[in-house]
């Protein structure tokens, strides 16, 4: 009897042990890739299926209107300034502050530029009175 | 990310996506623009809202600077040169690309990618991939604003060793690319901006005007994929969502345009077609005679005939002859005419050019026909009057298996009982090709500037 409890006793250090490597091992894998490697997977799905879903409602654009489409596209390209605000941001003001303003400016010319070039263009196009 | 600012951000990506989607009619395409505009504004102030941004004051006025030259010009600009604005704006957002990527490089800490010179390796692929994409984007779309807007010759640059050079290049940018990764060294990030720029100026030069069209579409998806690559850098959705939309958005134009033209994409970038090689390609002297008419006989003829359609090219938006154009129009409806308009996928500078030409015109949009939809209709039809178009006409491109536009689709007007020939000379169009249309028994050269010529044509009609 006390043999076998012996042996339990050491099967369950040994246990204990396996499970406080395997911990370290998972948070190691965790530090190196700083929670990014998850997102770059994460990233690349939601990337296709956006590629699946841009296909079919560009595909459903009546081709008289691919002009707006590619204003309209072009403003929301612009999308970029969440970036450029972020690096415009911090108090402090450092090389990478002006990179960030300079890269506000540019993407409101575009946002401004391209929203209102594409209202002009739609609101020309009339129906048959 | 707060789980309120991702699920903002959602809202502003779906928004994108109805904002798209409206396009598919006239009758929602202007609320799919307000849908883009309130998809941005949600983008901007939940950015603004991140406790890291806290120069409001600074951001303000970077802002009202960026607005009011954008609004600006965009209120200003003539509908004849949306295809240069379109590439000019293309440049923004590659230039705003590589400085999002850069301010990320030398303060990583404001968009949780580590610390300077301990960014982590994804980061730092995602970096300069985003940064090489926007600086193609940026000169590239500079040469293209460039031709399009005359600053730059239209005729293809080629010379000898063009494409090994780029093919050179191209390596290069990808080992830098490597090095960087690894040494995270100040100096290789902008050697990376710096091949990319040299890159995208070659890249372009070799394209002649006419093949534009594919060239500003190819731009357009370029600066999606940019935003794609700084949102894998943020490892934010809204910016690759948004990448991913544009991006193919660009993809798909691109296709449709090669398509309409009967060439591959790959034949479209090698450059080189029309201009220098199109002289070689018209060495038969041609001798017959074409007959010419003039206004007035233009005039006589359309007035009495029941069924009319228009097939608009460049030509018409160079002479700003859409409104004149319309005009005439107008009479020959008074005078109980059909008048419609047949629009080749390649018409103008950029896809789409022509309906928004027509739409600025006044013509209704049910009025304009897309090639499918009118091309049958050319054999019941009494006059077709093709104002500033060549190659999209030409029968070539079904007969003659030599000829360079051969298996591009054309607008069938050789079917029509009359055809009228609005040009300002003989000259052969973009490919090089020479038009036989002009020598057959039923069609009438009216040379003269487009716009001149429909002037006239009105004052023969209200006579």
């Amino acid at each position: 009897m006390s043999e076998i409890s012996n042996q339990l006793e050491s099967l369950s250090y040994k246990a204990q042990q396996i499970a406080n490597e395997a911990s370290h091992l998972a948070s190691s894998v965790a530090e190196t890739s700083g929670g990014h490697g998850d997102f770059i997977i994460f990233g690349i799905t939601v990337l296709v299926l956006a590629c699946f879903v841009g296909y079919y409602v560009v595909w459903s654009v009546t081709p008289a209107l691919h002009s707006p489409l590619m204003g309209v596209t072009n403003a929301i390209s612009s999308v970029i300034i969440v970036g450029a605000l972020l690096a415009a941001g911090p108090v402090d003001s450092n090389i990478s502050k002006y990179f960030g303003l300079v890269a506000v400016t540019l993407a409101a010319v575009n946002i401004f530029g391209g929203f209102v070039v594409t209202n002009r263009m739609l609101s020309m196009f009339k129906k048959k009175q | 990310m707060s789980t309120l600012t991702t699920a903002a951000y959602l809202v502003s990506s779906v928004l994108f996506i109805l904002s798209l989607r409206g396009l598919s009619h006239p009758s929602t395409a202007r609320r799919g623009n307000f849908l883009g505009i309130l998809g941005m504004t949600i983008a901007i102030v939940t950015t603004l809202s991140n406790p890291g941004v806290l120069s409001y004051k600074e951001i303000g006025i970077a802002f009202l600077i960026g607005g009011l030259i954008g609004t600006s010009i965009a209120v200003k600009i003539q509908m004849t040169a949306l295809p240069q604005l379109v590439a000019a704006f293309h440049s923004l957002v590659g230039l705003a690309a590589v400085f999002v990527a850069a301010s990320a490089y030398y303060n990583p800490s404001a968009f949780n990618i580590g610390t300077v010179g301990s960014i982590p390796m994804g980061s730092l692929i995602e970096m300069s991939i985003g940064t090489a994409i926007g600086a193609v984007t940026f000169t590239g779309s500079i040469i293209a604003f460039g031709k399009l807007q005359g600053f730059v010759s239209g005729n293809p640059l080629v010379f000898k060793g063009q494409h090994f050079i780029n093919l050179l290049l191209g390596l290069g940018i990808i080992a830098l690319i490597v090095k960087f990764c690894i040494d995270q060294n100040q100096e290789l990030f902008w050697l990376i901006v710096f091949a990319s720029f040299v890159i995208g100026v070659l890249l372009i030069v070799p394209i002649g005007g006419a093949d534009m069209p594919v060239i500003v579409s190819m731009l357009n998806s370029y600066s999606g994929w940019a935003a794609a690559g700084i949102g894998f850098t943020l490892s934010n959705n809204l910016l690759i969502i948004t990448g991913a939309l544009v991006g193919s958005s660009g993809a798909i134009l691109s296709y449709i345009m090669c398509k309409g033209m009967n060439r591959s994409f790959l034949n479209v970038l090698l450059g080189g077609f029309g201009g220098e090689q199109a002289a070689s390609a018209g060495g038969v002297k041609d001798d017959r005679q074409a007959k010419q008419g003039n206004a007035a006989d233009a005039a006589f003829m359309m007035k009495n005939s029941k069924t009319i359609i228009i097939v608009p090219g460049y030509g018409m938006a160079v002479a700003q002859a859409q409104h004149a154009l319309r005009e005439m129009g107008d009479l020959l409806k008074a005078a109980g005419a059909e008048v419609r308009y047949a629009i080749h996928p390649v018409a103008g500078r950029m896809p789409g050019h022509m309906n928004v030409l027509l739409a600025e015109a006044n013509v209704p949009y049910d009025e304009v026909l897309e090639l499918d939809e009118i091309n049958r209709d050319f054999s019941e039809t009494d006059v077709a009057f093709v104002i500033g178009a060549n190659d999209v006409t030409n029968p070539a491109a079904k007969t003659d298996k030599t000829s360079a536009i051969y298996g591009m689709p054309i607008l069938d007007v050789e079917n029509a009982g009359q055809v009228f020939f609005v040009k300002r000379g003989m000259a052969s169009g973009y490919a090089g090709v020479q038009n036989e249309l002009f020598f057959r028994d039923n069609t009438l050269m009216l040379f003269g500037d487009a716009k001149k010529v429909c002037e006239d044509i009105i004052k023969g009609l209200e006579n």
